[in-house]
This record gives C-alpha cells, sequence and structure tokens, in this order.
C-alpha cells in the first residue's frame, strides 16, 4: 500500500525513536493480521508534521517536552505482572494486566458475567474471533483535537490492549478492571481499550495506567467508547505514570440513540500530560457526561482538548473538569461545543475549574462555542481562584495543619464530580488513589 | 489547672489598631465572659488569639501556661488547647463533618498512629445525641447550607469533639431561637468543668442567664473598661453600654 503523501520531509526529530527500521522491527513482532493497518498508520505518522506553537490546539502547550526520541519499544517484562502496584483497592481483581503493552495476567470473568456473553480479551484476540466489530469500531472515528500524528504513531507501534463487548441487554454490575503498566528504561507503550456495549447494556470499565518503576516512560494510548441503543457505560481512566513519563491519551466516545456514557479521567501522574476527549452524540437521547480530576504539582504540566460535538437533535452533553493546581504546575484546558445544524434541542455544558493551591502555577482556560441550530441550550464557563483564605484557616483552626488542610479543601473542590459516580466503591477507591498522590 | 494569659494585647489589621491592650488571664474550670458593643473589637481579639493571619499582633502577649503562643501556626495553638467557636463559620462544601473531625482528631495524634474508626463514631453519634443534631449530618458538608442555629450547634460538636482547654466563644448565642439557645447553652454547660476555661463573647446578657458565668467584662473600643461578677451583666442590660461610656468619660 503506498503511503499517504507527505507533508513534510521525514526527518529524524519527526520520528525520533520510531524509525522505520523500528517500525520494521515492531511488526515482525505481531500477528499478520495488524500489519496492513499498521503500515498505513506509520506512513501518516511518518508524514505528518510534529505539532508547533502556532497550531490553534497546540496553544499553551510546552511543545519541547513532546519528544519522540531516546524510547524504546516493545521492550520485555521483566517482572511478574501481578506486582503492579498501585492498583486500585477494588474487590474485583483486574481482568487484564498488561505489562509494557502485552498481556501479563488474566482474571477469568464471573461465570455470570461470561455465561450472557461478555467478553473481555485481548484485542489481538478480537482481531481474529470478532473481525467485524473490531473493524467497525478499533479507531475508527476521526481524531479531530491536535493528536493525529500521535494517534498514528499509536496505531503503528501497538502491541495490544484490552477489548471489552457486553451484548444486547447485559448488565454488568461489578466494575471491569483493566491495568496498563509500563516498566523499565525510556519504555515506550501504546496501551489501548475499546469498550463496545450493545443496545440496553451496562458496564463499568476502570481502565488504570501506571509504572512499575520510577523511569520515565512515553505512554500513547488510546481507548474507544461506543454505547449502543440505551447502553450505559461508565469509563474511569486513572493515569498515574511515573513523575519522569510523557504521556498522550486519546478518547473518542460515540453515544447513539439514549445511550449514557460517563467518562471520568483521573490524572495524578507523568510530567507531562495531554488528554483529548471527543464525545460525538449521533443520536436523539444520547447524552454524554465528561468528567476529569487532576492534581498538578511541582512543574507538571496537564494538557486537556475536548471536543463536545451534537449530531443529532435532543442531545446532552455535560462535562466538568477541575485541575487542583500546586506547586509551579501548568494546566491547559481547550474545550469546544460543536451543535450541527438539525442538532435542536441540544444541552451542552462545558466547565472547567482550577483550584490554585500556589501563587506559582498557571491555569489556561480556552472554552468555545460552534452553534448551527437555533433552539439550543449551550453554557460554558471556567473559573481559577485560589483556596478561601477563611475556609483555610477555619480547618487550621481545629488543629489541622496546613498541607492537611488543603488537601482536605482539595477533596471538598474534588467531591462534586466524585459525588457523580454511582458506584460506592469506585468513589471511595478514587479517593484512596488521590489520597495516595498527596502521599499517605 | 492550664491558664491562658493575654497580656496587654495589641491588635491591628493593616494600619487600624482595633484591640488596644488587653489583659485577662483564664484559668480552666472557670467562665469568662466579654461584653461589648458591635465593632468593639471582641472578634478581632478572639481570632488573633487563635492565629488568624488578617491580624497582626503589635504588643503584648498570649501564654498558656506561661507559654507564648504567638511564634506558632494556628493550626498549632489549636493542638496546644485553644478553640474558636465563630461567629461566623465557613462554610466548605464538598467536606463532610465526618472527615473533617476525623482530621481534626488524626492532626491530634502521634505520627503513624490512626483513629479507631467505630470508637470515633460512637463517640461523634452520642455528642449529636446530646446537642440534638441529626445524625445524618456527619455525611453533609461542613456548614454549607446549615441554618444559622445548626452552625453554632456544630461549633459545639466540634468542640466536644476536639476537647479544647481554652475555647473562646464568639457570639455562640446569635442567631439562636429560644429552643436552639436552650440546647446550645445545655451543650456548653455539659462541657464545663475543671479542664476547660471559657471565653464567652456576646453583647446581650440574655445567654449569661443560661450559662453563668464567673467573672464579665466589658470591652469598648478595644480595651476593657470594666470587669466585675455575674450581676455587671444584669446592670449592663438595664442601664446599657452607655453607662459605661459616661462614666468613663467622667473619670
Ligand atoms: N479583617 C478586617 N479588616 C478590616 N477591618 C476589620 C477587620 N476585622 C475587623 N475589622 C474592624 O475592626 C473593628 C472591630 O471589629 P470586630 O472585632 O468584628 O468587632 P466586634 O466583634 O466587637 O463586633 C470593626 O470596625 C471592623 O470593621
Ligand atoms: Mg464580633
Amino acid at each position: 500500500m503506498a503511503a499517504a503523501p507527505a507533508l513534510t520531509t521525514p526527518s529524524t526529530a519527526a520520528v525520533g525513536s520510531f524509525t522505520p527500521a523500528a517500525f520494521a522491527e515492531h511488526l515482525a513482532s505481531v500477528p499478520a493480521l495488524w500489519h496492513e493497518r499498521k503500515r498505513s498508520a506509520y506512513a501518516r505518522f511518518e508524514a505528518l508534521p510534529m505539532p508547533t506553537r502556532t497550531d490553534e490546539s497546540w496553544r499553551f502547550s510546552t511543545i519541547s517536552g513532546i519528544k519522540l526520541d531516546g524510547y524504546v519499544h516493545d521492550q520485555a517484562s521483566t517482572r511478574d505482572a501481578k506486582a503492579a502496584k498501585g492498583a486500585f483497592s477494588l474487590a474485583a481483581e483486574p481482568t487484564l494486566t498488561f505489562v509494557n503493552g502485552r498481556l501479563g495476567t488474566r482474571n477469568a470473568l464471573r461465570d455470570s458475567v461470561a455465561a450472557a456473553g461478555v467478553v473481555v480479551c485481548t484485542l489481538t484476540e478480537a482481531a481474529e474471533r470478532h473481525p467485524e466489530l473490531f473493524r467497525q469500531h478499533f479507531m475508527a472515528q476521526p481524531q479531530k483535537l491536535g493528536s493525529a500524528k500521535f494517534a498514528a504513531l499509536h496505531e503503528a507501534f501497538i502491541a495490544d490492549g484490552a477489548f471489552v463487548y457486553v451484548p444486547r441487554g447485559v448488565q454488568v454490575e461489578e466494575p471491569i478492571v483493566l491495568i496498563h503498566s509500563a516498566e523499565g528504561p525510556g519504555t515506550a507503550v501504546f496501551p489501548h481499550t475499546l469498550v463496545i456495549a450493545e443496545e440496553n447494556s451496562k458496564v463499568t470499565i476502570v481502565d488504570h495506567f501506571l509504572s512499575n518503576d520510577e523511569f520515565g516512560h512515553f505512554a500513547c494510548g488510546a481507548n474507544d467508547l461506543y454505547a449502543g441503543h440505551g447502553a450505559k457505560i461508565t469509563y474511569v481512566a486513572a493515569q498515574s505514570w511515573s513523575m519522569e513519563s510523557l504521556s498522550m491519551q486519546f478518547n473518542s466516545t460515540v453515544v447513539r440513540r439514549d445511550a449514557r456514557v460517563q467518562s471520568l479521567n483521573l490524572h495524578l501522574g507523568a510530567k507531562q500530560a495531554r488528554h483529548e476527549s471527543l464525545s460525538q452524540l449521533q443520536a436523539p437521547g444520547g447524552f454524554s457526561e465528561m468528567l476529569a480530576l487532576t492534581v498538578a504539582t511541582g512543574a507538571r504540566e496537564f494538557d486537556q482538548r475536548t471536543l463536545q460535538i451534537h449530531q443529532a437533535p435532543n442531545t446532552k452533553s455535560d462535562l466538568l473538569y477541575k485541575n487542583a493546581l500546586l506547586d509551579k504546575a501548568r494546566t491547559i484546558f481547550s474545550g469546544l461545543i460543536v451543535v450541527d445544524p438539525d442538532a435542536q434541542k441540544t444541552d451542552a455544558y462545558q466547565s472547567n475549574r482550577n483550584l490554585m493551591l500556589s501563587e506559582d502555577a498557571e491555569s489556561n482556560s480556552l472554552p468555545g462555542l460552534e452553534i448551527q441550530a437555533n433552539d439550543v441550550r449551550c453554557t460554558h464557563g471556567a473559573t481559577s481562584a485560589p483556596i478561601d483564605a477563611d475556609q483555610a484557616f477555619y480547618l487550621k483552626s481545629r488543629g489541622i495543619p496546613e498541607k492537611a488542610a488543603h488537601e482536605l479543601l482539595v477533596f471538598g473542590f474534588f467531591e462534586d464530580v466524585l459525588s457523580r459516580l454511582e458506584n460506592e466503591e469506585l468513589h471511595s477507591a478514587i479517593r484512596g488513589l488521590i489520597r495516595r498522590r498527596f502521599g499517605k | 489547672m492550664s491558664s491562658l494569659e493575654i497580656k496587654n494585647l495589641h491588635v491591628s489589621t493593616g494600619d487600624k489598631e482595633i484591640v488596644k491592650g488587653v489583659t485577662l488571664t483564664i484559668n480552666t474550670g472557670e467562665i469568662h465572659a466579654i461584653m461589648g458593643p458591635n465593632g468593639t473589637g471582641k472578634s478581632t481579639m478572639a481570632k488573633a488569639i487563635a492565629g488568624h493571619p488578617d491580624y497582626t499582633i503589635t504588643q503584648g502577649d498570649v501564654l498558656i501556661d506561661g507559654k507564648s503562643i504567638l511564634e506558632k501556626e494556628s493550626d498549632e495553638r489549636a493542638r496546644e488547647g485553644i478553640f474558636l467557636a465563630f461567629q461566623y463559620p465557613s462554610e466548605i462544601p464538598g467536606v463532610s463533618i465526618a472527615n473533617f473531625l476525623r482530621a481534626a482528631l488524626q492532626a491530634r495524634m502521634a505520627e503513624g498512629e490512626e483513629i479507631d474508626a467505630s470508637g470515633y463514631y460512637k463517640r461523634l453519634y452520642q455528642k449529636m445525641d446530646l446537642l440534638k443534631i441529626d445524625r445524618k449530618f456527619t455525611s453533609r458538608s461542613v456548614n454549607e447550607g446549615f441554618s444559622g442555629g445548626e452552625k453554632k450547634r456544630s461549633e459545639i460538636l466540634q468542640m466536644a469533639m476536639l476537647e479544647p482547654k481554652f475555647a473562646l466563644m464568639d457570639e455562640t448565642d446569635s442567631g439562636l431561637d429560644i429552643d436552639a439557645l436552650r440546647i446550645v447553652s445545655d451543650g456548653v454547660n455539659s462541657l464545663r468543668g475543671p479542664n476547660l476555661g471559657i471565653l464567652l463573647i456576646t453583647h446581650y446578657q440574655r445567654l449569661l442567664s443560661y450559662i453563668v458565668p464567673d467573672h464579665v467584662h466589658v470591652m469598648i473600643d478595644g480595651r476593657i473598661v470594666k470587669s466585675g461578677d455575674k450581676s455587671l451583666a444584669l446592670e449592663l442590660e438595664s442601664r446599657g453600654y452607655d453607662w459605661v461610656k459616661q462614666e468613663l468619660a467622667t473619670a
């Protein structure tokens, strides 16, 4: 297959460690059924330029931190995958645990869940056993938020990933937990989770991204969520890569008629992290609730770009991204609501709130609306405020030291997002992860 | 016995001096009432003692058992036994009363020690019952959406849980109807004892017929201008603050 026409001359800067030779080596390590799409992805990756300061979709980002060299791909793991630490304190064992992109351990689903036809397997297995579903949903949505190059890199170098399929009418109560871990110096990983929830099904998925050591990793991950007619997906992506890592994640959510997707991105790790999230509301009654919580410390940068596209009438989206900024951390939020001409009665909401715990921290918000229908309700807003001095004094006057007081106030700030999770166990597990992030 | 000594205390905010040399010693087991018209510096004094960052102590000292606490942060002062029941308690959205009090108690424990959760809840519920606070309040955010009376009861609940040596109670009676006043007073009276000293700030004598003080002080324009026993409160009630002011002017 011919490569897409090159927009710029490929240079080492544009491919970094991911050279044609590296790609050939990677290709040899994955089953042939991946080859064709990987070749075409690699051609796109090679052809697309690196982002620049002047790209609107990279405004405020620290481009110099987005480096592609110094990484190794397809690193074999040297340890027992069960050693993956820092995992969620949920009763359910992780169903799949990936280490450096390959399946480490697998725990069987509950008998009743498996008997209902729920499938949780690797993407490689899915491509073999469910080729039609795989082709329809795996990275099938457009990359509209600026990272087409990195999404192509993801597709070119992905070793494996998770596939979740919930058949029509099946409700899975217990969360399905998937762990994606990285280890070893300079390891690049390309985690992926594909969730297909058929008509009137219900499922909760927890993706936990973590490093098994303190080395800097490059994580370039993606997830595809597809909620069929009346389906209900709750999706939690908890990012706790090592503090030296570079993280990129691309989410695509497709919401069909009367379906509801609730996603929560928890950003705790990495030195620099970019997260792009696209929700497409394709049929009436669809609802996407997009939530995110970030704890930004040190000189870390968290860059979140979102797009809520209302393609059908009577659809709803509700975005609430909350960042707690400490030290010299930076956050960027850029969100756009697009309402197509015939998407009347759209109800879209977008809010970015920043709690500034330090005067040296910096938050940037770029909210936007693009409305082509006339009978809609769209609201957006962004706020940035320091800790309320009276609240902080109130807590301290009860003997709570400043650091603990700030932590309580951060939890208080996060609570209206956390309380939207229906599952109590999940709620407290996430609180636990955040608490651990504060060093307890 | 412990003592809280306030020595020639001067407090400013910005360049404005508000408290202008207050001297007062409170021993555990005693209740002192400070009465005075609005704007006289009562809250400022209480907040400055608790370590509020808006106020600067320009002169004088505050000591617990002979040791100055002024170098200490507000949280350390609290752990040394100071408790301020706020005139206007802050609302803290998203932080439940249970988590808040737990953090406050945790802060009083030695490194590595953990609160026993079941014992904690048992004690909390017992104090709540005493103050006629619905147990559901434990999961509500601190003071958020509370009525005036609920806020004041929540302050007393905190005081009961934290067991301070010295409580500075700022207008704990304001905004309370007669029933709430009785509940709050009963609560305070039940905490009364040899291990607690109370500074009761109020501008109505009404509260003092429920919580009977050992000493009454009148504060006007940042100074204590008159001290006496509980009968002084009654005299103030009938004669008003103007009487004290006139007495001052002629003196
Ligand atoms: N943070 C502050 N900034 C400026 N002025 C203040 C501040 N706090 C109190 N004041 C002023 O100090 C004076 C005394 O206030 P306050 O201590 O609240 O009196 P009281 O409690 O006796 O009614 C008032 O004039 C008030 O406006
Ligand atoms: Mg006052």
